[in-house]
């Protein structure tokens, strides 16, 4: 086999890649908060925020080795997922009083 | 055995299992077929070749030379994509399953007889069939046509409450095996033979009976099969799909059953293993010894697949919410009981 | 080996992350979400977490994707206007989450004894995982047990309102 090519196979990746890679989702998601319009994107955006932490979570969990890097990513799958089920049923609620998603249209603190 | 023949030998089993698996998936069409035939008291499909057996072939060569409508009204990109979602997703979760003996291996270790050998395969194959719900939900959004809505948003319905089940049934197989690896789950159902498989020896025949309830809600099929009953809802889903775009969701379908098939005999059924376990002693030839567990293996997913026909051809359907009822009501607390009693079984055995 | 995945999936994320941002519509947002989270799943299982990589295929993309698009769909959101407010937004939001950026990029980089993650790496298995849970974190574990009870109950509380028809999925 061509010793170059073994080369790349064996190549490793720096952990700080891992974690600009973290850093850059988690901004997309603060930008997607800001500039979105929808309410489901928005909330779709504080998803993409919470996978760019559990990136990082997991990453120091390689790093020092300790597996409670990665339960805390556990627990964090399990509050997004109730997070989840409420703020889409929160979106429906809305969606029935005022009949849009726009976030610009829902600006009156009571139905 | 150099990285190179590694990679060569990976390919080669990967498109063996793949023209296997949809060879199969043709002929679990024919069998249907045939045995709904029966069922009804007719002959079923009978005209090409001996016995219809090239039936299959003849469907696939019609399907793929009917015109592919393409309806104006539809969102394009997705409605290209969902079929090849729904597809792609059948075919993947085949390469966790292990279907021979991984004790015949080529030089270095190499297994024959499963594509990927993953710690946490059991896991894999929930996640790949929870990632196929999207075919479906966006096929009958990107139609644009009110009954795919409606049979789609039945069926996203239909498989999140039904998953849940299906997951809890399984849990009491991987404690008793202390383990997510399926080949690991099916080692440890193989001394005794049939006395020691999960079914039977593990004592775990309800979840049995809730992974069944479970799997046909999941793969679409009658009893459950309201995402695309024909008295209501035309065809569900895919309305609007004709030629190869129908004809991948039906394969998808089929490997789904396929697929479900292969779980069920790797977690309940004790896989490859032969049902007599040590009792009988083989010879010890090579062949012998690589292609009997295949052939149980492939025995045991036959019956899965003769149930599946049978309940098809003589339950009727089930209506919308008693599906839910059905799932929510029963299926899960059952399968949580079944956990709680299992774990006890474990703890003071 | 693990170079290659980790760029093809580190691309992969990041594109779909920017799609989500650059879609007009919720269900094309939804979908790229989906690819973000199916190859953060890919990244997880190079860095080991074996188990962690699973549950994000299952419980991200198998069920609170599914649940997002199941409410796109019954609520058939179309595409989203341009407003005064998104002017504004974009604005402020491009230099400040450019200066974010900048300011985690700068720590990460200066940030001494950061190992790197070869194919060869010592992975961690379910045991373990499971050991620490359900011993020494007993505890948050059954926390989080009632905080998805109380979920469940809200949403069912919320979407219950009015004439009681299609709640999502669960």
């Amino acid at each position: 086999m061509n010793p170059t090519y073994a080369h790349m196979l064996q190549q490793e990746v720096p952990l700080a890649w891992y974690l600009l890679l973290s850093a850059a989702l988690f901004c997309l998601g603060v930008l997607g908060f800001l500039i979105k319009r929808n309410l489901i994107t928005v909330f779709m955006s504080i998803e993409l925020m919470l996978n760019g932490v559990n990136l990082s979570f997991v990453t120091f969990a390689h790093q020092w080795h300790a597996v409670k890097g990665q339960i805390f990513v556990f627990f964090v799958m399990v509050v997004a997922a109730a997070e989840a089920a409420v703020g889409l049923a929160i979106i429906i609620a809305i969606f029935r009083a005022r009949a849009t998603l726009a976030v610009d249209r829902i600006d009156l603190m009571k139905l | 055995m150099t990285i190179l023949e590694f990679f060569l030998w990976s390919l080669l089993k990967v498109v063996v299992v793949i023209v296997v698996f949809l060879l199969g998936v043709a002929y679990t069409v024919l069998l249907e077929r045939k045995l709904v035939g029966r069922i009804q008291n007719r002959w079923g499909p009978s005209r090409v070749g001996w016995f219809g057996i090239l039936q299959p072939l003849v469907d696939g060569a019609k399907s793929f030379l009917k015109e592919d409508i393409i309806p104006t009204g539809v969102y394009r990109p997705l409605y290209i994509l969902a079929p090849i979602i729904a597809l792609s997703c059948a075919l993947i979760s085949i390469s966790v399953v292990p279907f021979g003996d991984p004790g015949v291996t080529g030089s270095g270790g190499f297994h024959f007889f499963q594509i990927a050998d993953v710690n946490v395969g059991l896991l894999v194959i929930l996640g790949i069939t929870s990632i196929g719900v999207y075919g479906i939900a966006l096929a009958g959004w990107s139609s644009n046509n009110k009954y795919s809505l409606l049979g789609s948003l039945r069926s996203s319905a239909q498989l999140i409450s039904y998953e849940l089940a299906l997951g809890l049934s399984l849990v009491g197989v991987v404690m008793r095996a202390g383990s997510l690896n399926l080949r690991v789950i099916v080692e440890s159902q193989a001394h005794r033979g049939i006395l020691s498989w999960n079914l039977f020896g593990g004592l775990q025949f309800v979840a049995f009976f809730i992974y069944l309830m479970a799997a046909y809600a999941e793969t679409n099929r009658s009893p459950f099969d309201l995402p695309e009953a024909e008295s209501e809802l035309t065809a569900g889903y895919h309305t609007e799909y004709s030629s190869m775009k129908f004809a991948m969701f039906f394969m998808a379908e089929y490997g789904n059953m396929i697929t479900v098939g292969c779980v069920a005999t790797l977690l309940f059924l004790g896989g490859w293993t032969s049902p007599f376990g040590d009792l009988i002693h083989l010879p010890d030839f090579f062949l012998v010894r690589a292609l009997l567990p295949i052939c149980w293996f492939v025995f045991k997913v036959f019956t899965f697949l003769f149930l599946y026909v049978w309940v098809r051809g003589t339950l009727p359907r089930f209506r919308y919410d008693q599906l839910m009822n059905f799932g929510w009501r029963y299926l899960m607390p059952l399968a949580i009981l079944n956990i709680v009693a299992t774990s006890l079984w474990l703890a003071y055995r | 080996m693990h170079l290659i995945l980790f760029i093809v999936f580190a691309g992969l994320c990041l594109a779909g992350a920017v799609n989500l941002l650059l879609q007009s519509h919720p269900i094309s947002s939804a979908l790229s979400l989906i690819v973000v989270m199916v190859s953060l799943a890919v990244l997880y299982l190079l860095l080991g977490a074996e188990f962690l990589a699973a549950a994000q295929v299952i419980v991200y993309a198998g069920a609170i994707m599914v649940l997002f698009t199941f409410v796109v769909m019954l609520l058939n959101a179309g595409r989203e206007e341009r407003t005064r407010g998104s002017y504004a937004a974009r604005l402020v939001g491009f230099p400040a989450v450019a200066v974010i950026l900048g300011i985690i990029a700068t720590v990460i980089l200066k940030a001494q004894g950061l190992g790197s993650a070869g194919l060869r790496d010592d992975i961690t298995s379910t045991q373990e995982l499971s050991a620490v849970l359900f011993t020494k974190l007993l505890l948050p574990f059954e926390v989080t047990s009632v905080l998805i009870l109380i979920a469940i109950l809200g949403a069912v509380a919320l979407a219950r309102h009015g004439d009681g028809e299609g709640t999502p999925g669960k």
